[in-house]
C-alpha cells in the first residue's frame, strides 16, 4: 500500500525471480495478475485514510473516500472500495471470458478522432467537480492543462516548457502530481488549520456497512462496472479516465441526496468498480492485440516476451491456456482479496488513531518514498513539495483541485489525438462526426449535460 | 540500540567491507558490477541489461557474483548518459544499455550538448530490423508503390510509427525516402503512436497507410495474413518472413538495425575495456544469448570495440544530417 510502489513496480520486482525459478509462464501470468489486482486495493488504502493515491487511478477514490475518513467513517469507506472492486471486478470477467474477441475489434475501431470525442465527454465531467466557483474551476484546469504539455511533445519532437532541464524533458508524472496537490498540500494545510481546530481526523465511529449501504449503491456499482470495462478496453485510455468517467456520471445521475465531494460511499464505489473492471478490461488489448493498456500491462508484455510468449493476433490459437487461466486466475484473486480484506478494514481504519505527531510525519515519509520510486529521481522529490505549496495556497484560495488532475491527465491524451486526428483528415473537423462510436460518444456527452438538470425538472413535476 | 547490537552491526560490516576488497583484488574478472536501464522495467533498454547482461554473463561466469540492474528512466536515455559522464566517469565496474534510439538522440544533440565521445562504445550483441508494412488490402503492392505515393502525394499518404517525431521509426522511413531522392522530407505525412502495437492497428483499421517499425511488432500481424510486410530494411531474408524483400532487393539501399548494445564510462581503464568488449563478444557468440535474442525477436548483430565506435559515429553523422534538414536539431 505504499503509493508509487504500486502494481509497477512490484511486477518489476517479482519479474527476475520468477524467472530464475522456472515457473511456467501461466502461473507467472496469473501471479502477476494477483499482484496488479492485489496492489490496485493496497492502492485505495492509503487514498481512502490518507489522501495519498498511490496510482493514478485511485485519485478519484481519495476525493470522496477521503471526505469520509475525515467524518470517522473511514472503515466504511474501506468496505464499500472492497465490495465495489470485487463487485466490478468479478462481472467484469465474465465479459472478458465472453466478449474479449469482439472487444478487440472496438479496440481496433477506436482511432484519434474517437479518443479526441471521448476525452471531451471525460472533460464535460469537469463540471461535476466544480463544488464552488465554475472560473476557479477552469483556472484550476488550465494549470493542470499546462502541467500537462511539459516535456518533449511526440507530434513535433520539440521540447515544450522543459527551460533546458533534462529531468523535465519526459514530462511530470501524474502521480507526482497527484501527490504533491493532494497529499502534500493537505498535510500543511492540517499543519496550519491546527492552531484553531483540535482534531479534524475523527476516531473511527463505524466499521462494517450494512446491506443497505451496498444496496443503495449496487446500481453506482453495476454501471461503473460496465463502462469501466468499456473504457479499459481502449488502450489510449485506462482506469483513470475510467474512474473519473464513473464518478461523474453517477454524480449526475444520483440526483437525490447526493452528497459526492463532501463524503459519498457512492463515491467511493463508482470509481472502485469502474477502476477494477477497466483493469481487467486492460488484458483485451494486451492478450488478442499485444497492446499494452496501461503501465502494468505494459510491464507484464515485457516479461511474456521473456519467456517466449507473444501476447498478440496469435495468442488465442496458439495459447489459450494463458488466456483461460488468467481469467480464472482473476476470478480467484477477486475473492480471496475480498475474503482477506473485510476482516482488516477495521485494523487498517485504525491507522488514523495513531496519534499525530507520528502520523503526519509518516503520510509525509510515505509521499517522498512514492515520489521518489516513480522514477528514482530526487527531481520528483521536490516537485511534490512545490507542488504541495501550491496546492495548499490553492486551497486556501477555495481552488478545487480536482479539476487540476483531470485537466493532467486528460490535456496530453486530447491534444495528441487531436492533432492526430487533424493531420489523417488534412484539417478538417468532420473527422470527429464520420463514425458511429464519435457520434455515440458526442450524444453522451450531451446528454451528461442535459441529464441533471432534467431530472431535477421532472422530480420536481 | 544495545551496544551488543551495535558491535555484532559494525562486526558484519567490517567483515563484509574486507571480503569485497579482497574479492576484487583477488579476482581478474568485473565484480559487483552494475548496468544502468536508462529506462524502466519493461523496456528494450531494460531488457539488455537484465537478459544479456544480469542473466547470460551470469550463467557463463564471465563476472564474479550477479550483475546489479539500475533502472534511471528519464530524458528518454539523457538523464542515464548526463549521470554516467558527471559521476560515474571513473567507474570500472558500470555498462550501460544502449540502443539506436542513444545513437539517434546523440545525432540529434538532445543529450544536453553530451557527444558520443563522453563514453567508450563496447558493443552490441543484436538488433531488431525496420520493416516497413501496410493493409492486406492496400493498394501498395512494392516498396516502390508506397516511394511513388510520398513522392507525388506526401501529405494523403499517412505513415504511422511507435515512436515520437523524429525518433527512430519515423528516421527509418526519412532515410529511405532520402536514398529514393525524395527532396521534401518535410511534406512526409507521418504520425506518432505511444508505441509500435497502437500504430500497427491504425494500419488494421485501415486509417493509415503504411507503418514504420521493427520486425518484431509486426511478426504475429505478418502470420495471421492481416498485413503486408513492402520490405525489411536488413542485409538479407529472414526465414520467419516467408517472401518478403529486402529494400535492398527493391533497389533502396537501406538499412535500418535497432541495435542492442553496452557502453561504459569514459575514463575505464584501456584493459578493463578490453575486458568488457571480450565479455560482450563471448555473450554474443553464445548459444544462450542466439536462444533468448531470436525468442526476443532480435537478429544476429555483431559489432564490438572499435569497430562498433566507428559504427555508432556513422549513425550519428547520418541522423544529425537527416536532422538537421528537417529541422528537428536546435
Amino acid at each position: 500500500m505504499l503509493p508509487g510502489i504500486g502494481p509497477v513496480n512490484a511486477i518489476a520486482v517479482l519479474f527476475p525471480i520468477v524467472y530464475s525459478l522456472g515457473v511456467p509462464p501461466a502461473t507467472v501470468l496469473i501471479l502477476f495478475a494477483g499482484v496488479y489486482y492485489g496492489a490496485q486495493y493496497g492502492n485505495s488504502i492509503s487514498s481512502i485514510l490518507l489522501n495519498v493515491p498511490g496510482t493514478s487511478a485511485s485519485a478519484v477514490t481519495a476525493i470522496d473516500g477521503y471526505a469520509l475518513a475525515k467524518k470517522g467513517f473511514g472503515g466504511k469507506a474501506l468496505a464499500m472500495s472492497a465490495v465495489a472492486s470485487f463487485v466490478g471486478g468479478t462481472i467484469s470477467i465474465f465479459f472478458l471470458a465472453l466478449f474479449a474477441p469482439l472487444l478487440a475489434k472496438l479496440a481496433i475501431n477506436f482511432g484519434p478522432a474517437e479518443y479526441t470525442v471521448l476525452m471531451v465527454f471525460a472533460f464535460v465531467a469537469l463540471s461535476s467537480f466544480s463544488l464552488g466557483s465554475l472560473a476557479k474551476a477552469i483556472i484550476s484546469a488550465f494549470l493542470g492543462l499546462a502541467i500537462a504539455t511539459i516535456g518533449i511533445d511526440s507530434t513535433t519532437g520539440v521540447s515544450r516548457l522543459t527551460f533546458g532541464m533534462l529531468e523535465l524533458y519526459d514530462g511530470i508524472d501524474f502521480i507526482v502530481v497527484v501527490i504533491g496537490f493532494f497529499a502534500v498540500s493537505e498535510l500543511l494545510y492540517i499543519l496550519m488549520e491546527d492552531q484553531k481546530i483540535k482534531t479534524p481526523i475523527q476516531s473511527v465511529t463505524s466499521l462494517m456497512i450494512s446491506i443497505k449501504e451496498i444496496t443503495a449503491s449496487i446500481v453506482s456499482i453495476l454501471r461503473s462496472c460496465v463502462s469501466g470495462f468499456l473504457v479499459g478496453v481502449l488502450p489510449g485510455a485506462g482506469g483513470t479516465i475510467a474512474s473519473f468517467i464513473a464518478y461523474a456520471t453517477e454524480k449526475k445521475l444520483l440526483t437525490d441526496k447526493n452528497e459526492f465531494g463532501k463524503g459519498d460511499l457512492r463515491g467511493v464505489a463508482a470509481p472502485e468498480s469502474a477502476n477494477n473492471s477497466a483493469s481487467v478490461g486492460a488484458f483485451i488489448p494486451l492478450l488478442i492485440l499485444g497492446v499494452p493498456g496501461s503501465e502494468t500491462t505494459a510491464v507484464m508484455l515485457g516479461g511474456l516476451i521473456s519467456f517466449g510468449i507473444k501476447p498478440g493476433p496469435l495468442l488465442l490459437e496458439n495459447n489459450p491456456e494463458i488466456f483461460w487461466g488468467l481469467a480464472a486466475s482473476m476470478f480467484i484473486g477477486n475473492f480471496f482479496l475480498i475474503i482477506l480484506n473485510l476482516p482488516l478494514v477495521g485494523l487498517f481504519a485504525r491507522i488514523l488513531q495513531t496519534p499525530r505527531w507520528i502520523l503526519m510525519p509518516m503520510i509525509m515519509m510515505l509521499c517522498i518514498v512514492g515520489a521518489y520510486t516513480i522514477n528514482g529521481s530526487e527531481f520528483d522529490v521536490i516537485l511534490i513539495m512545490i507542488f504541495g505549496l501550491v496546492g495548499y495556497i490553492m486551497r486556501r484560495a477555495e481552488f478545487p483541485l480536482a479539476p487540476l488532475v483531470l485537466g493532467v491527465v486528460l490535456g496530453g491524451l486530447i491534444e495528441t489525438n487531436f492533432r492526430r486526428a487533424m493531420i489523417y483528415s488534412h484539417g478538417s473537423v468532420s473527422i470527429f462526426f464520420d463514425s458511429a462510436i464519435c457520434i455515440t460518444l458526442w450524444f453522451m456527452a450531451v446528454a451528461s449535460l442535459l441529464v441533471p438538470s432534467i431530472m431535477k425538472k421532472v422530480k420536481i413535476k | 540500540m544495545s551496544s551488543r547490537f551495535k558491535k555484532t552491526l559494525s562486526a558484519i560490516l567490517f567483515a563484509s567491507i574486507t571480503a569485497i576488497s579482497l574479492f576484487t583484488t583477488a579476482n581478474a574478472k568485473p565484480s559487483g558490477v552494475e548496468c544502468i536501464a536508462p529506462a524502466g522495467a519493461g523496456g528494450g533498454w531494460d531488457f539488455t541489461c537484465r537478459v544479456p547482461a544480469a542473466q547470460v554473463m551470469g550463467q557463463l561466469g564471465l563476472i564474479d557474483g550477479t550483475m546489479k540492474v539500475t533502472n534511471m528512466s528519464g530524458a528518454g536515455g539523457g538523464k542515464a548518459f548526463s549521470h554516467v559522464v558527471a559521476k560515474r566517469s571513473d567507474d570500472q565496474n558500470l555498462i550501460v544499455a544502449a540502443s539506436m534510439a542513444t545513437a539517434a538522440r546523440l545525432g540529434q544533440n538532445v543529450y544536453a550538448g553530451f557527444t558520443a565521445a563522453d563514453v567508450r562504445w563496447v558493443g552490441a550483441l543484436g538488433a531488431d530490423y525496420g520493416a516497413i508494412a501496410v493493409h492486406r488490402d492496400s493498394k501498395f503492392k512494392t516498396l516502390g508503390d508506397l516511394v511513388e505515393a510520398m513522392r507525388n502525394d506526401p501529405r494523403r499518404t499517412a505513415i504511422v510509427g511507435g515512436s515520437s517525431a523524429g525518433g527512430w521509426d519515423h528516421l527509418k522511413m526519412l532515410i529511405l525516402a532520402d536514398k529514393a531522392g525524395i527532396k521534401d522530407l518535410k511534406a512526409i505525412n507521418y504520425i506518432s503512436f505511444d508505441n509500435g502495437g497502437t500504430a500497427m492497428l491504425e494500419v488494421i483499421s485501415k486509417r493509415a497507410d503504411a507503418f514504420t517499425g521493427d520486425i518484431s511488432e509486426l511478426v504475429d500481424y505478418f502470420k495471421k495474413g492481416d498485413i503486408r510486410i513492402l520490405a525489411i530494411l536488413a542485409p538479407e531474408r529472414i526465414g520467419a518472413l516467408d517472401g518478403v524483400q529486402t529494400a535492398k532487393e527493391q533497389g533502396f539501399d537501406v538499412i535500418g538495425a535497432n541495435w542492442r548494445g553496452f557502453y561504459a564510462p569514459k575514463n575505464v581503464s584501456q584493459a578493463r575495456y578490453n575486458e568488457w568488449v571480450d565479455i560482450v563478444r563471448k555473450v554474443a557468440e553464445s548459444s544462450q544469448w542466439s536462444d533468448l535474442a531470436a525468442k526476443n525477436g532480435l537478429a544476429p548483430f555483431a559489432s564490438f570495440g572499435g569497430d562498433f565506435e566507428t559504427f555508432v559515429g556513422g549513425q550519428i553523422d547520418l541522423v544529425g544530417k537527416i536532422s538537421k534538414d528537417l529541422g528537428f536539431m536546435k
